[in-house]
Formats: structure tokens, sequence, C-alpha cells
């Protein structure tokens, strides 16, 4: 029966991926000349996952790249190598390698062959040292070889499978022929264990078997080929004791015979390869990368949801019931109904909500591996500290967080922390150390990124940002507002800070997506003891708190987080200029009015500024008075896109559904003051005028 | 209700791509046929709520169970002189494919009228009315029982951003 093996691809990448995370923090948890078999063992079974898995789907290049790796691990894992530093650097390179391998099977991306090769002969050069440096391992690792080698020359084996070993797809003739290839092999089957014909169950093992195995034969490939089934079965793999036979080859010829292995599928990878960039180049056109993401839900928060439908069900029947003849007398009871549901609903949208949610660990895990690259090659110490890593976050705000805190990381690694010798000067200790940590505030997640490093040199940025024209000359900047200019667009920290520079992203690409995401960062320091960056994100991008207003006939919704205040015109405080661009004296200030009828081009009910409301908003930096008919209520709404089914709209970011049905725009403030500018071409220029004459 | 679900509602339909049956409307006293198998739903006219900046013909967005679909006057699409929206007045719910999937539309007609079963070869082309009149969104004339009906192409119609003016040589 032909299967689609496509269907399981999405699973075995998500399971790789999630195995090569777990293999990376695994190494970097492993410490040079410590095996902790614990480690190692979940290190090597996740390599041997992705191993046997992308076996299974025939993708070549992978199990052989993974199998060098693994042999690796095995040796670790038997002490009979000793973990060193540079081998747990190259697996994790290796491990970045494996990465890219799989991303460009998944997508059908370009791989760097020449990459490939070269990470497999490094590992194969570690794998090869082996033979000048690890004797002193035969001492110590003697002892727990005893059971196993030497002079054994084969294996009796009690394989006792579970009922349910067939229907987990696990073929015991297989695996019988696979170790029928391993020396002289002898099963013998126990059918003691079998019902009578007509219980039969024929899905299920009633077998159980004795294989006896002759040869010089390792105890790990014999587990290896019961790997899969282990969980499935009673498994004694006991030594032959009796015979001995051609006992002196044992130790030395099966690493060797190994190496020789190795050595082979080396030189076979050139032909692989052809075959595999051929594969790729098929693939790209028809596989285009996965973007529908899939997330992993916890069965509690599932189980969660399933009560509360099961409430909301029960509330709808008693609901049904009481509409079928309904008289005044059960109002109350009605009342009652209707506040049930109320609180019922609002239980179930927080907890579909909470599906969306991840624990914040899927962002922060990289940086272990980062912080610990970026250190050695830049020869500092550091010591990376992580709390509240559980603080869940929504998986949207998730994605679009990674990178600025990469951005911020790095900073703090580069520009924050200082070298050893540097630290020892000042009296501080060798290893700096750089916490990350997250937790909720308020209806917020707050992350925090601090380091003890320097902190930020006002008087440099000071300096740079006048020369820049940033900051007029004889303008005084508080303190705050220092540690804010390196926000500001075309001041990047690596001109300031030092000269270490060729990321891409500036420190205002990082305000910007963080403002894009509603959320807010400021930065704290002090300087000589450390710099905190602290984000502010709210929790969802799903929901948002707003303002209802109203202007014309329309109904429009101002996020709360982009207004800073409301107010009522006096009229005293209006000016004018050129006759045409209003303009309003909020104390010491002057902010720009839009007339939200003029830039919507919607029918206007009042267009008198005297005894209006004016809604003073701030985006992207630039604040504005919004002038609306009426202040609604604010309320809790529920962001849909107008893109899905229509376009993107100026000043719009999107739709929401109001209590009695209808539909109500968000409004971008950003956009919406950018559009206010097109609006009228003379608006424009005396308001830069007095932006201008504000900084002043 | 999301999109997505909508479509699932419909995909029993879908396996017979190939219908030959219309749902005719009426607009400016002629008969527009549109093909039944897009048709999501029929709904009584409320009133939408207007997108700014956005081309008059458009008449806002409405909320179709928890989905934002926007409205698309036809009357004002194709320059035809506005009428009052009466009590016949309807608005057609319509899956529009384009290059970026599928969107969900509604079109203002003044009436829906009845369906049909029109024959693949009974539709023909539309005659070249060289710039007067754009035929661009029209997918062929169609006789029924004597009657012309107009059978549109709607993808062509609402994915397109330029108005087709039935009588753009007057104006």
């Amino acid at each position: 029966m032909p299967i689609d093996m496509a269907q399981f691809h999405q699973t075995f990448f998500e399971e790789s991926f999630e195995g090569l995370d777990l293999m990376e923090s695994g190494l970097l948890d492993l410490n040079a000349g410590d095996a902790d078999i614990d480690l190692i063992n979940t290190i090597f079974r996740a390599a041997h996952s992705i191993k046997g898995g992308s076996a299974t789907f025939g993708f070549k290049l992978i199990p052989e790249f993974t199998h060098i790796m693994e042999t690796l691990l095995d040796e670790m894992r038997d002490k009979r190598r000793q973990v060193t530093e540079e081998s747990v650097n190259v697996l994790l390179q290796s491990v970045d390698c494996l990465r890219d391998m799989l991303a460009s099977e998944r997508d059908g991306s370009h791989l760097d062959l020449d990459r490939v090769k070269q990470h497999q002969e490094m590992l194969q050069k570690i794998f090869n040292d082996k033979e000048l440096s690890p004797v002193s391992v035969v001492s110590n690792g003697s002892r727990e070889r005893n059971d196993q080698e030497p002079g054994i020359s084969g294996w009796r084996i009690k394989f006792l499978p579970f009922k349910n070993l067939l229907s987990k797809g696990n073929d015991p003739v297989r695996m019988f022929r696979e170790l029928s290839l391993l020396g002289d092999f002898k099963v013998t089957v126990d059918t003691s264990r079998l019902p009578a014909f007509f219980s039969l169950v024929p899905e299920e093992c009633d077998l159980c078997w004795e294989l006896i195995l002759k040869g010089d034969v390792t105890k790990e490939s014999v587990h290896e080929i019961f790997e899969w089934v282990e969980d499935d079965c009673e498994l004694d793999i006991l030594p032959l004791s009796s015979e001995m036979s051609a006992g002196g080859m044992a130790e030395k010829s099966d690493p060797a015979s190994a190496d020789e292995k190795e050595k082979k599928e080396g030189s076979r990878i050139p032909e692989d390869i052809r075959k595999d960039v051929s594969r790729v180049g098929e693939k790209r056109n028809t596989q285009p990368s996965s973007e529908n993401s899939s997330i992993r839900v916890g069965i509690d928060k599932i189980d969660g949801l399933i009560n509360m439908v099961g409430e909301l069900v029960i509330i709808q029947s008693m609901l049904a019931q009481l509409g079928k003849d309904f008289d005044m007398n059960q109002l109350g009871k009605l009342r009652d109904g209707l506040s049930q549901l109320e609180r019922n609903t609002r239980e179930l949208q927080e907890n579909v909500m909470r599906i969306r949610m991840l624990p914040i660990s899927f962002a922060f895990n990289r940086f272990p591996r980062m912080v610990h690259d970026l250190s050695q090659k830049m020869g500092k110490e550091i010591e990376l500290k992580m709390s509240g890593e559980n603080t869940e976050l929504d998986k949207t705000v998730m994605e679009k967080i990674v990178d600025p805190l990469v951005h911020l990381v790095r900073n703090s690694v580069d520009h924050g922390i200082e070298m050893p010798e540097v630290r020892r000067e000042n009296g501080k200790p060798e290893t700096g150390l750089l916490h990350l940590n997250a937790y909720h505030k308020g209806g917020n997640i707050v992350i925090e990124i601090s380091d003890d490093g320097a902190g930020l040199n006002k008087e440099k940025i000071l300096r740079k940002a006048r020369e820049r024209g940033l900051v007029k000359e004889d303008e005084v900047v508080s303190e705050e507002g220092i540690n804010d200019l390196i926000f500001l667009p075309g001041f990047s920290t690596a001109e300031i800070v030092s000269d270490v520079s060729g990321r891409g992203v500036g420190m205002d690409v990082v305000k910007r997506n963080i403002h894009a995401l509603g959320g807010k960062i400021e930065v704290v320091s002090s300087e000589g003891k450390g710099t905190s960056f602290i984000i502010r994100l709210p929790l969802t991008l799903a929901i948002l708190d707003g303002q209802l207003v109203s202007a014309g006939d329309q109904i429009y919704i101002i996020p709360l987080v982009s207004i800073i205040e409301s107010l009522q015109i006096t009229e005293s405080n209006v000016n004018l200029i050129a006759g045409k661009a209003e303009v309003y004296k909020l104390r010491d200030e002057y902010i720009p009015i839009i007339r939200l009828y003029d830039v919507f081009n919607i029918p206007p009910r009042n267009t008198d500024l005297k005894g209006g409301l004016l809604v003073v908003v701030e985006g992207d930096g630039k604040k504005a008075g919004v002038l609306v008919d009426d202040l609604l209520d604010q309320q809790q709404v529920v962001i849909k896109s107008l893109e899905t089914n229509f376009k993107r709209v100026e000043g719009v970011s999107g739709a929401t559904i109001l209590g009695d049905g209808t539909v109500a725009l968000i409004m971008d403030v950003s956009s919406l003051i950018r559009l206010s500018h097109q609006a009228g071409s003379i608006n424009s220029r005396p308001l830069t005028f007095f932006a201008n004459s504000k900084a002043a | 209700m999301n999109p997505n679900q909508l479509e699932n509602s419909i995909s029993i339909n879908e396996s017979v791509v190939y219908s030959n049956q219309y749902l005719t409307f009426m607009l400016a006293g002629e008969e527009y046929g549109v093909d039944i198998l897009r048709v999501q739903e029929i709904k009584g006219w409320n009133k939408a709520t207007s997108i700014p900046n956005t081309p008059e013909y458009i008449q806002g967005v409405i909320n179709l169970r928890g989905t934002i679909v926007p409205i698309v006057d036809l009357r004002r699409r194709f320059g035809l002189e506005n009428a009052e929206y009466g009590p016949t007045t309807v608005v057609i719910v319509l899956k529009v494919v384009g290059a970026d999937g599928n969107r969900i539309m509604g079109i203002v007609v003044d009436a829906v009228s009845d369906v049909y079963n029109v024959p693949a070869d009974e539709i023909k082309q539309p005659p070249d009315f060289g710039k007067a009149v754009s035929v661009d969104f029209i997918k062929g004339l169609a006789a029924v029982s004597g009657k012309m009906v107009i059978i549109l192409d709607i993808d062509h119609l609402l994915n397109s951003s330029a108005a087709f003016h039935l009588d753009a040589s007057v104006n």
C-alpha cells in the first residue's frame, strides 16, 4: 500500500527542530571533562531520532551527517572518549549545520553543500583524533566496559513484546532480519502466551522470542535495533557467557572498523550530494515555505476549553427553555442566565487566547548559545541568567519580539559588558552578568535585559547627537532624554560606544518593531554600573483596549495605548498658522489639530472647534490632537483584519465588531498623522516649522 | 464563523466545479447573472460602516458572522444613476477568487431575480463596443426565455481597482 510520506513531513520537521534545540541546550550544559551520562543520553537520543526519521523519509545527507555525531556521542556516553571543549564546539556547529540541512529539506531552499562537507570533515577529524588522545580514558573506562566486552561472543536476548507492539508500526520480523545481519542468529519462539484461536486478535502480538546472536557485536548495536520498541516490550540482553570464541580481537577492532566505515561514507558523499542537489532543485518550485505553522497545546488547556464549551451549551439550552414560554415573571431568571452567559463567554475567550500563549522560553532559549558563542569570540566572560521563562506571551508577539531581543542581547554582550581586564580594574568581578527577566504586570508583559557593564556614556551620546544635529548645541537634555537619544534613527550605537559594527538593525528599528507591537521600550542606565532595557508588550495582538469615539455618523476606536489625554478645547489656545493650519497650545507645546472628518472625508456633524473634544494621541513619537464629536465607552475590542477580504486602508489598522453587531474601524494613530500631513500640503509646512521651534 | 469555515461549508458544492446555474439579479432594469457556486448567501441591506478614502462604490464593510466583508455598490461601480435603497435591495455575498487567495465580498443590487440553467455553449461572447463600454467584466451574454442576461465575471469585476463605466463615453 503506498503511503504518502509527505503528510508526516511536517511532524518530522517539527520534532527534529525540537530535537536540535534539545541537543543544543544539552551541549551547552555539557562541561569539558565531565561526562554527565544523562545529558549525553538526551543529546544522543535526539540525534538518533533525527537520524532515524530522516533516513525513513529518504533524506540522504542528514542521516550520514547525524551518524557521525551519534557515534561521537555514543563514545562519550561510554566514556571511551573524553568530552573536550573542542568536540563540544564542533558538535554545536554541527547542530547548526544540521538545522540548515533540515530547513533546506523543508523549504527546498538552497543548501551550502561546501559547508556541510566542511562540518562533516571537522566531525570526522575529531572522530579520528580519538586514536591520539584519549588512551587515558581506557583506564577509567575499562570498568564500565567489563560487562560487555571483551571476549563475549554474543548475546542472549529475551524479547517479550507488549500486546500493542504491532499497532505502533513495529515489525519484529524486520528487526530480526537486522539482527541476523550482525552475526550468527537463532530465533526461538515462545507461543505460551498465545490465546485460543477464536479469542485471537490479529492486531495484538502474543508471541515472545528468545534470540541468540553469536558474533562480535557490541551491546549498543543490539540496543539500537530495539531502540524504537524499548518502551513497548520487556527486553533482556544478556551476554552469552559460555562459549568463548575469537577472544582477543575485541576492543580495537570495533572502533577501527567503524573508522573505516566512516571513511568510506565520507568518500561516498560527493555523489550523494549530487543526488540531493537535484532533488532540492525539483522541490524548490513545488513547495513554498511552510507558513501555516502549528503550535503544541497542553492537553489541560484543551480540557479546560471543552469544559467551558460544555457549560456554554448548558446555559444556551437553559435560555432556550426560558425563551420558549417567556413571561415577565421570569425576568430575574433571564438576567441570571445572561450574566452567567457573559461570565462564561469571557472565560472562554480568555482560555482561547491562552491557547495562543507560549512561554517566553521559546524566545529565550536561543540566548545561552548566542551568549556562549559571542563571549568566546570576543574573549569576554559572561554569565547569562534567565528568569521568568514560563511567562506566557502570544505566539505572534513572540515571533516579532525575537529580533529586537537578539539585538539588545548582542548589544549588551558587545558594548555593555567590558573585557575581563577592564572589569578587574574597575573592581568588578571578571565575569559579567547578563540578566533576562520576564514577568506579567497589569495586562502587559515586561521583558528586562540588564547587564552589569559599563552603562551608557551620556556625554559621548550627547556629543554625538550634537554632531549629527539631532540636538541643538545649546539645548539642555534631561538624563532620560539622553538615554532616549539612542533610539533615534541614524544614531547607531555601534558608532557611539565602540567601533564594532556590521549588524543590520539599529536601536531605532528595535524601537519601531516594539512600537508596531503596541509596546514600549525604555532604557535605564547608570554609568559604570550597567544598563537595563525594559520592554513592555501587550499580552496579545488579538485584543486591545480601545476608546470609542464618534465623528460624523461613524464610530471609531482609538487604541488606549496611543491616547495621552482627552480635553475640551479652550478657544484661546487654538492658533491658526497661515490662516489654515490649526495648532493647539497644550501647556508648553503646540500640537497640530487633526479634524477627523477632514482626513477621513466623511460628512461632519460639528465643525466648530469651540467646545469640541480633542483626543491627544501619540504615534511614532509625534503628537497630535484629534478632533472628535464625542467620547463614548472604553472597551476591549477584538481586532479583525480588513485585509483578509479587502485591502489595507491608510489611517486604519483594522476593524472590530461592536456589541450591536456593527463594524467599527480601529484607528492607526501614526498612519493617521501621516495621512493628515498629506491631506493638505499647506498643513504640513507650518507644522514642521512648529516642530522645529518647539525643539529650539 | 471565520472565512475558512465559510469555505468549508460550501466545499461540498465545489466538487461540482462546472455548474451551469446562474443566480440573476436586477440592476437598473437589466438582468445580470453570477455563477451560483460563488454565491455564499443573500441578505437584506443593512447600513455598512464606511471606510475612509475609498472609491465611492465601496459602500463600506459589514459584519458577516464575525468576518469583516466589504460591500460594493454595483450601480456606482458601473457608474449608473444611484437608486434609493428599498425593501428589495439586497446584498449578494460572493466568493471572489484572486491571485492572492479567496476573498469574501458583497454586492448591493436592486433585487434578486431567479436561478437559470444556462449551458455553457449558450453563452455568447459580448460584442465589441470599442472604447465606449468596457466588456472585460462580462463573461458573456445569454438569452433565457427571450430575455438577455448579462453573465458577470465577478473575479475580474471585484478584483480590479479600475471602475468600469457602462456609459463611459457619455461621461
